[in-house]
């Protein structure tokens, strides 16, 4: 039995690390998709932790820099929304509440030197579609990155 | 089964009211206006006062100083949001149906983008003439 559970735990574990930059399964809420997706794209519930989740709901009159308040019912949907698929564990927590943050986005991002983030075509850490061009659709594996034209993953 | 019955009928009735009720420009256009004529009984939406509106630098917010910045000069086409580059819907409800159908959609929108953009929230005069401005 126990052989069994260990077996399935890394199983899981192996499919969990396989998925990490890849077409990770997409929870989907259409509230969380419109609300959230309307100035940025939707990021992935599993990005952050549930209590990350918890600060940045709480403060969405402050939400880097706009005021993305929501209607409380919406706000209470997409939060219990974000919380049943946060991500566990410190690496998907930040101090800031921004993925970007994170330890597990600096360590898939590594390559990236920093002159390529604030290249103009790029911008931010936080435009995803950037070069994950597929990211709305889901796809967010390494054969979906498109680095937008002229830049190269090491270029500083 | 008579209660169950009685919950479809129920069900039936608000889905399809539901849909007689939903908004349209036109719709949200008047009944903007109506509020407008309350203070000024003179009011009609003007697309020229909107399309002023919608050009004019307000210079309130350092990143979004005019309404142009994320939706750009061409309402029929793609707008672009000024600090995430998140590609936005065109404005026009003559190439995007979906744009002013719904009445919480827009009250959210005008709420968040006027208190940026102009420093305060919109009167129901400017968004009457908005809307005008957009529809044509």
């Amino acid at each position: 039995m126990m052989n069994y559970f260990s077996a399935l735990v890394l199983f899981l574990g192996c499919s969990l690390a396989h998925a990490e930059g890849g077409k990770f399964s997409q929870p989907n809420n259409p509230k969380w998709k419109a609300e959230c997706g309307s100035c940025h794209i939707a990021y992935p519930p599993r990005l952050l932790t549930a209590g990350d989740w918890g600060h940045v709901m709480g403060s969405l009159d402050k939400h880097f820099g706009a005021n993305a308040t929501l209607d409380a019912k919406d706000a209470e949907e997409i939060l219990d929304f974000l919380r049943l698929n946060a991500g566990s564990g410190s690496r998907h927590a930040a101090a800031t509440f921004r993925i970007s943050d994170t330890e597990w986005f600096a360590r898939e991002h590594h390559e990236i030197s920093a002159g390529v983030w604030s290249n103009p075509a790029i911008k931010s850490r936080a435009n995803c579609t950037a070069c994950h061009i597929n990211a709305e659709k889901g796809d967010w594996s390494e054969r979906g990155v498109r680095m937008p034209k002229g830049i190269s993953r090491e270029h500083d | 089964m008579p209660y169950q019955r009685s919950l479809c009928t129920v069900l039936l009735f608000l889905s399809s009211t539901s849909l007689v009720l939903a908004e349209t420009p036109a719709s949200l256009i008047s009944g903007y206006a109506a509020e407008a004529a309350k203070t000024s009984p003179a009011f009609a939406p003007s697309a020229q006062r909107g399309q002023a509106f919608f050009t004019r630098e307000w210079g309130i917010s350092q990143k979004m100083p005019n309404c142009t910045v994320c939706h750009g000069k061409n309402l029929k086409v793609d707008g672009k949001h000024v600090v995430t580059d998140k590609r936005i819907d065109p404005m026009s409800p003559t190439v995007n149906p979906e744009r002013f159908t719904s009445f919480k959609k827009a009250e959210k929108w005008f709420k968040r983008n006027c208190t940026e953009v102009t420093g305060r929230e919109c009167t129901a005069a400017e968004k009457a003439d908005f809307i005008q401005f957009v529809s044509q």
